[in-house]
């Protein structure tokens, strides 16, 4: 190769290239301070594989940055104070109300600052769009084991993200001091209200004085604007340097090991397609603003202590412990002078925060009961664990039926039946439910691991009705392609229980040691494996296929005979065919 | 950062790494799938057809934000579209179709031109190498015995102390976020401050929420219930003008009532509440005693008032007893008096504290 063209060089010095471009000169000149090659040369082609599911996780990071976009702009006129005003801007209904500045300056944007609403709505939509995005990807990486070792921080400080989040979102639809709102923030000061011993010292604190007081907005604004965002941005930022660290898991398949990561490069098309779905999410955000409106705070009017609105219900992500507190019985203690709230506290207090922490903890509890201490990167179908997958269903019904008991007032005026009825039903339900669930998810993900056996030995069904010379019929199984196989069976088996203190199982798991929880592990363990369906052993594996090689003789002779319609099978050409031609 | 000794297919004879899941492989690997060429790669009409698709993308992109910034100048705030606001719908249609153009054209492009060969990257342990980790804590050990924090447990503890101790003045600190109950009791900033208090006094009227009308018994009928107030509210302020900004609020917060009027023989007066009502006019507070939501969803034929935030139901002719719901208390009650000019008033400030329960409520 002729190098002249590209570079000179003598025999004393490096070689230099000639003429550099404006780009190079750039890149170089950051070089010499950063040191950026180095860095970006293993980065720029880091490989991420496809798949729809990897999208979710993305939609969230976006919108949080549509969030922080549309959220500046919307500083720039919130006056975060409850100072009292008389209302004089273009919203003739509220003319002449006596207001705190934050519900004016609110209307002042959804009214009077052009594309003021616009930004306001996107941030809403957006802020939904985040929480709900985050859920999702999380029910992902749980479904498919993701969380698995070395993962299991990065699902904590993901479990983090969405707790954060939720706050985030308390805090800011609680800013501009509307009726809906106040009331959110005065059942919250009810809810600190309810602590054990700290609980009015606390509510004082945060008021400062007496519910409502003049501080609340103007201390929500500074969490809402700079405490929690600021952590958010550090967490997400730790979650994706981890990300970029373990690198992402994929799907097993054809070439497709737990050694390997199998993808597109970063540079050029992970890289369009990331920052295509950037403008995506901000676009649909944008047509949500446009088409749906959000949070109509002019309708429900600045806050006032002694008012309230039928219906009142906060954002969707607070509904679940809004439900659970909806149909918790009232029962209080009261105990040498002191009052125990049991009916405020454990549903809003504790149930929260029970339910983030068995969230945080379930990558290790997992490994707890499996004993599983090896690195996973191959992604498990959820019918593969299925008492993993049957614990997350049920959390879900637990959700949903939080969730439902939320809306018990809405439910019982759309269906015209008993709101008490209702409750009743769900005071049950949040227990009964999650069983049910359980055991139905957990019988239907080993059926479906049996039917994955049945394909693997005996092929795939075609459709195609033989009828045999003595006049029976039978359906023709094909076998898999070898690709379509080889994925089927790239998992692992579960390890043999053999019950015994010591040695290891197949898998080089070793079986629970000698402890105090020793006993319950192993009982557990058993359980969590329970009745789960193996692939198929090499011996079954060969006694199918030679079933199926003997059938296929068998149907050898039929073949090439055609009868009426079995030309049709798709597997034939059929030009020269006619129907009853014989 | 050591590569594993990998070849793509995996036969059963290669060792297994022990951070790994060991493999069974039923099928040889047949490794990666074939790449398949798209219309796009081999015909240059399709190359050709997909780069005109994306130039149009972008250009709508660029219309759609020209058309932004005209509507932006053009568009008058009382405008409408079919009974929407115009500025909302045309800015944000305008800005989804800038922004959508943008995206779908990135990833038509990606799609459809970019080279689309998936490539293959080895995976390395999570683990440091053997040799890292010993080289760091060999640095470890070596900073922490140079430092003598081992040796020197006097040095130690009392940084640690002293460290530990500057966490104190960052909660003391938060002290002036507010007074106390018990601060606010002994200084009142507001008539009728602290918990345990509401503005309500012997002898002061109840008055409608909102014009703040004192009432005659005569106004009620059976099965009425009337929002009310404190009458300081309306002549609470400086000089008996209305009570305005933080006053009012907290004042309002725990003094809403309601005034219902019940046929007598329905009423179930608790014990020593007897003459607290005047011809079957009942006066409770506004204020749910589960998280403190005002109440007002009133079925005059059962009696019952039910809070629109968690449901709790209470029965106003029985003590405002907790018939359904959360709640764990009845809503406290106002003694009703009617004052020398026949209107209604207190008798005196409730006899508990209104609202949610606390530690200290007893």
């Amino acid at each position: 190769m002729d190098t002249s063209k590209v570079a000179n060089s003598n025999t004393t010095t490096a070689a230099t290239t000639q003429k550099p471009s404006k780009a190079a000169a750039v890149a170089t000149w950051a070089d010499e301070r950063l040191g950026l090659a180095t860095m970006a040369k293993k980065n720029l082609r880091k490989v991420f594989p496809d798949h729809w599911s990897f999208m979710l996780g993305e939609i969230a990071l976006w919108s949080f940055v549509v969030l922080l976009l549309t959220g500046v702009f919307l500083t720039l006129w919130f006056t975060p104070s409850m100072g009292e005003v008389q209302y004089n801007g273009t919203y003739e209904q509220l003319r002449g109300i006596h207001m705190s500045e934050a519900f004016a300056s609110t209307l002042r944007i959804s009214f009077d600052v052009r594309g003021g609403l616009l930004m306001r709505q996107m941030h809403h939509w957006s802020a939904m769009l985040f929480i709900a995005s985050m859920m999702i990807h999380l029910l992902r990486v749980f479904f498919t084991g993701a969380y698995r070792k070395p993962r299991e921080l990065n699902w904590v400080i993901g479990s983090l993200l969405l707790l954060l989040g939720t706050l985030e979102g308390f805090t800011g639809y609680s800013l501009p001091d509307d009726l809906l709102s106040g009331t959110g923030v005065r059942a919250a000061d009810g809810f600190i209200k309810a602590s054990p011993v700290v609980g009015t010292y606390m509510s004082f604190f945060l008021f400062g004085g007496e519910f409502p007081g003049e501080s609340i907005i103007p201390r929500l604004y500074t969490i809402h604007v700079l405490l929690i965002p600021g952590l958010l941005l550090a967490l997400i930022a730790a979650h994706m340097l981890l990300l970029v660290y373990h690198k992402h898991t994929q799907w097993p398949g054809p070439g497709r090991t737990e050694k390997n990561v199998v993808g597109y490069p970063m540079l050029p098309v992970y890289a369009a397609k990331a920052g295509g779905f950037f403008f995506i999410v901000f676009g649909v955000t944008a047509l949500l603003g446009a088409l749906l409106t959000i949070n109509p705070v002019w309708k429900y009017g600045p806050y006032d202590p002694s008012k309230v609105t039928a219906g009142s219900q906060p954002d969707w992500y607070m509904g679940w412990p809004d439900g659970a507190l909806r149909i918790m019985p009232g029962i209080e203690t009261h105990l040498w002078g002191y009052t125990i709230s049991w009916n405020v506290m454990l549903p809003i207090l504790v149930l929260p925060l029970l339910m983030f922490t068995i969230l945080m903890l379930l990558p290790f509890l997992d490994a707890w009961i499996t004993g599983d201490k090896r690195e996973h990167h191959l992604l498990e179908r959820p019918r593969n664990a299925p008492t993993r997958t049957a614990l997350m269903v049920a959390l879900m019904t637990m959700y949903g039926l939080f969730w439902i008991a939320g809306g018990n007032d809405i439910i019982a005026i759309k269906l015209h039946s008993s709101i008490n009825q209702i409750t009743y039903f769900l005071r049950g339900a949040v227990f009964i439910g999650p069983v049910i669930a359980f055991l139905i998810t957990r019988r239907w993900c080993i059926s479906l691991q049996r039917k994955d056996n049945e394909t693997l030995l005996h092929g795939y069904e075609t459709g195609i009705i033989m009828r045999s010379p003595e006049g029976g019929y039978s359906e023709r199984h094909l076998p898999l392609p070898e690709s379509r196989a080889y994925t089927l069976t790239a998992r692992e088996r579960d390890p043999a229980l053999n019950g015994g203190p010591e040695g290891t199982d197949a898998n080089g798991i070793p079986a629970p040691g000698e402890g105090r929880l020793a006993g319950l592990q192993r009982r557990v363990r058993t359980l969590w494996y329970a009745d789960n369906v193996q692939k198929p052993t090499p011996e079954e594996l060969a006694e199918g296929h030679h079933h199926a090689d003997h059938e296929h003789e068998l149907q050898e002779g039929q073949e090439g005979h055609a009868a009426d319609g079995h030309q049709f099978d798709g597997h034939h050409l059929v030009e020269d065919e006619n129907l009853r031609s014989h | 950062m050591s590569t594993p000794p990998v070849t793509d297919g995996h036969s059963h004879d290669e060792p297994v790494d022990e951070h790994l899941p060991a493999r069974d492989d039923l099928y040889a690997n047949p490794g990666l799938e074939e790449h398949h060429w798209r219309p796009t790669d081999v015909d240059p009409k399709a190359e050709k057809r997909a780069e005109r698709q994306v130039a149009a993308l972008f250009t709508l992109s660029a219309v759609c934000t020209i058309l932004l910034l005209v509507s932006y100048f053009t568009i008058d705030a009382d405008d409408t579209v079919g009974g929407l606001g115009a500025q909302n719908l045309v800015f944000g249609l305008c800005l989804a179709g800038a922004l959508l153009g943008i995206g779908i054209g990135i990833i038509q492009w990606a799609r459809k031109l970019m080279a689309d060969v998936e490539i293959m990257e080895y995976r390395h342990p999570a683990a440091s190498s053997e040799e890292d980790r010993a080289a760091t804590i060999q640095a470890l050990s070596d900073g922490l015995e140079e430092s003598g924090i081992g040796r020197r447990p006097l040095v130690r503890n009392s940084l640690l102390g002293a460290l530990g101790l500057l966490g104190l003045p960052a909660v003391v600190f938060l002290r002036d976020l507010g007074p106390t109950n018990a601060q606010v009791v002994a200084n009142p900033p507001f008539p009728g401050s602290g918990l345990e208090h509401t503005v309500w006094t012997k002898g002061m009227r109840v008055v409608r929420d909102v014009v703040g009308s004192p009432i005659r018994p005569s106004d009620l009928e059976i099965g009425d219930l009337v929002n009310a107030e404190p009458e300081a509210l309306f002549n609470g302020g400086e000089d008996g003008e209305p009570m305005e900004g933080v006053a009012l609020q907290v004042a309002k917060s725990k003094g809403a009532v309601v005034v219902v009027r019940i046929e007598p023989d329905e009423i179930t007066a608790p014990p020593g509440r007897e003459n607290w009502s005047v011809d079957g006019i009942l006066c409770y507070s506004k204020i749910c005693t589960h998280v403190g939501c005002p109440i007002s969803l009133y079925e005059r034929t059962t009696h019952h008032l039910l809070c629109p935030c968690h449901q709790s139901t209470f029965d106003l002719a029985d003590g405002a007893r907790v018939v359904f719901g959360p709640a764990a208390r009845p809503l406290p009650q106002l003694a009703l008096a009617v004052d020398s000019e026949g209107y209604l008033v207190a008798q005196a400030d409730f006899d508990e504290p209104v609202g949610p329960s606390y530690w200290e409520r007893g």
